[in-house]
């Protein structure tokens, strides 16, 4: 076990993969011998060399679109967009080129490339940089998305995407980098589709993921004091959505709230709170509750930024509203 | 120069079999025997026969939805071709995706794209990874003189030049861009002139001439492969049909349409190879005949293929759903 921060798990994974597997390789702006915008590709241009670790011009659907072609062509590519924010300029080569290769293919041209990319959620970015756009990912079939929240699944769950035969978006939080945590001996791949209880506990189940997981873990600590046991559900991974992990939470807990930086609309949230309609039906005994941004822009001056994203006492108080609900109110 | 009779009939041969398959596709659409879209590049030929004769089977290209010649002359399975235009199981993409897409990892095509330019980031990708493998693939994007004003065409080109990586951008200008002449979409028409600014050379040839065309991809192909860089290759032509079947043309007078025919690039190899003595017309017909035996047996095939299921409807969106 060792300690690091989490932008230098996101570096040893690609320090590990790079050095593991010689089909790997990095490109994106500034990864090279600037050593990453936040640098999580320091070192990696002298270690493997600058054909392996290639700097590009701005030019977001060229990176990812050149990823896509080194990916049909044998490589397994890792492209980097430095913002979350920008990946509209690359939209059409990962919804409509890497998406959907291997079914126009017959399944005969797969496409194991990664997108990295960061969301500056919570740091000050403003309405251009601090997006959290994971919906629009999740939405398209033939995509897979992961989202870490400690460095430990930042490392693993890169790994896992750079192992996976499918194109794979691994969004980073850019609030988490200078975050530390344990990371494991080994391997330490994290499997993507399987959601990770952060913490036990019988009354409500807090689904989250990102940065958003440790303001959940903040709020069940403050719920703590009031005789409610909040279990927390990291995500970790989008699509595929860990359903039977939701359900199973939810099954114990009979309660479910949903926490996200994202607005709410379309989101994330609803995919989770049509699940529990569904299949989670028998299992409800209180409405869903979302806690997510505000239908409008990010800010980037921090007193809005706090209103902005949900913070622990926003969602402490949504918790206790569905604790208190009974499945019989308002329908006498 | 002179050139090997092989060569010459080879490419006489290629540039028939498409004309007659796209023909015969468009017959077929006319009389409601196909589903969905069909664009062909009959008038076009040379330019797919020229560059792809310049080509190795290990060479990768990427096309576009004006494709079907790109991949004939890459070395598709008419039959599997015809299937995927009849929304046949046995089709490139079991009859899922249709006219516009063709994968053959086994001869080279990565793909046929429905996005304009979207082939172009991707052949300097495969390029990319072709240099990275150590081989000597060398990459094609054709590309119409319509996905010049894209992004992906300034992206593709300067990460290509930057990087000195094995790859041709093939631009068959063929003066329109779906209804659009390129006097609306383009202040200067000579495609290649945008070359140098981006590093790299260009070179316009007479996309009508077939030989012409194999001559410049060759040298352009072998210089890419040496090491020598990326070249931007514009192939002058015109497309005898409409942008689609069904196409009513209002945008184009009859009188140009005619004056190009007149410059069909097929007729032009014929009468060389007969002038040349290096085939008769008895010969060439008789080549003929077989292609289009080829043809309809492609044809056969794909109507006695069975219908996609349900099943195929949902497999091979990801790896662990592919059959
Ligand atoms: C991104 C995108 N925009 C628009 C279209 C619609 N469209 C299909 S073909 C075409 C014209 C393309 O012209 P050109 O590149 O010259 O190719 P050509 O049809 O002449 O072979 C257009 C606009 C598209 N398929 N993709
Ligand atoms: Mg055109």
């Amino acid at each position: 076990m060792a300690t690091m921060k989490y932008w230098q798990a996101v570096q040893l994974a690609l320090k590990e993969e790079l050095a593991r597997d010689p089909s790997v390789c990095v490109l994106g702006e500034d990864v090279g011998r600037a050593g990453g915008a936040f640098g999580a590709t320091a070192g990696l241009l002298g270690a493997f060399g600058a054909e392996r670790v290639r700097d590009t011009p701005i030019c977001e659907a060229g990176i990812v679109g050149v990823a896509v072609g080194a990916a049909m062509a044998g490589l397994r590519p890792v492209a980097e967009v430095m913002f979350m924010d920008f990946l509209g300029l690359a939209m059409d080569q990962l919804v409509n080129q890497a998406a959907k290769l291997r079914h126009m293919s017959a399944g005969r041209i797969g496409v194991p490339m990664v997108v990295r990319t960061i969301c500056g959620a919570g740091r000050q970015t403003g309405p251009q940089h601090g997006q959290s756009f994971e919906a629009w990912l999740g939405h398209v079939p033939g995509l897979k998305v992961v989202w870490g929240s400690t460095p430990a699944d930042a490392r693993g769950l890169l790994k896992a995407a750079i192992r996976d035969a499918d194109p794979v978006v691994v969004i980073e939080s850019l609030s988490l980098w200078g975050q530390s945590g344990d990371v494991p001996e080994g391997d330490g791949v994290v499997p993507i589709g399987r959601a990770a209880v952060r913490r036990a506990g019988r009354d409500v189940t807090v689904v989250a993921y990102g940065s958003a997981v440790h303001r959940a873990l903040a709020a069940a600590r403050t719920l703590e004091g009031e005789g409610i046991e909040a279990e927390v559900l990291d995500l970790r991974t989008l699509n595929p959505l860990d359903e039977d992990g939701v359900l199973e939470s939810l099954h114990r807990t009979r309660r479910l709230v949903v926490v996200h930086d994202a607005v709410g609309p379309c989101g994330t949230g609803a995919e989770i709170a049509a699940l529990a309609a569904g299949k989670g039906y028998r299992d409800l005994d209180a409405p869903v509750v979302r806690v997510t941004a505000p239908f409008t822009l990010v800010p980037f001056v921090p007193a809005l930024e706090q209103l902005y994203f949900p913070q622990a006492e926003r969602i402490a108080d949504a918790v206790r509203s569905v604790v208190r609900a009974r499945r019989s109110e308002g329908r006498s | 120069m002179r050139h090997a009779r092989e060569t010459l009939l080879g490419l006489y041969a290629t540039m028939v079999r498409i004309r007659e398959f796209e023909l015969c596709a468009a017959r077929l659409l006319a009389a409601n025997r196909l589903p969905g879209f069909l664009h062909t590049s009959v008038g076009q030929e040379a330019c797919a026969a020229g560059v792809c004769a310049a080509l190795r089977r290990e060479d990768r290209i990427t096309t576009t939805h004006r494709g079907h010649g790109h991949c004939i002359a890459k070395g598709a399975d008419l039959g599997r071709m015809m299937a995927e235009l009849f929304g046949r199981r046995t089709g490139y993409a079991k009859g899922r995706a249709g006219s516009m897409h063709v994968s053959d990892p086994d001869c080279g095509i990565l793909n046929a794209n429905a996005i304009v330019g979207g082939g172009l980031p991707m052949a300097v990708g495969a390029a990319y990874a072709a240099r990275l493998q150590g081989g000597e693939a060398v990459t094609v994007a054709f590309f119409g003189d319509g996905a010049v004003a894209e992004g992906t065409f300034h992206e593709s080109l300067t990460m290509a030049a930057l990087w000195a990586l094995p790859v041709v951008f093939v631009c068959e200008n063929n003066l329109y861009a779906e209804m659009s002449h390129i006097s609306l979409h383009m202040k200067d028409p000579d495609v290649h002139h945008r070359a140098p600014a981006y590093g790299l050379p260009g070179r316009a040839v007479d996309g009508n001439d077939a030989v012409a065309v194999y001559e410049a991809a060759s040298a352009v192909v072998e210089r890419a492969r040496a090491g020598g860089g990326p070249t931007l290759l514009e192939c002058k032509t015109y497309r005898w049909r409409g942008h689609f079947e069904g196409d009513p043309q209002r945008y184009r007078a009859r009188e140009e349409v005619a004056e190009w025919m007149e410059r069909d690039p097929i007729r032009r190899l014929r009468a060389a190879l007969i002038d040349g003595a290096a085939a008769t017309e008895g010969d060439l017909d008789r080549r003929r005949q077989e292609i289009l035996a080829q043809i309809e047996a492609a044809v056969a095939f794909a109507e006695s293929s069975p219908e996609p299921t349900a099943e195929d409807l949902l497999s091979d969106v990801t790896a662990a759903g592919t059959s």
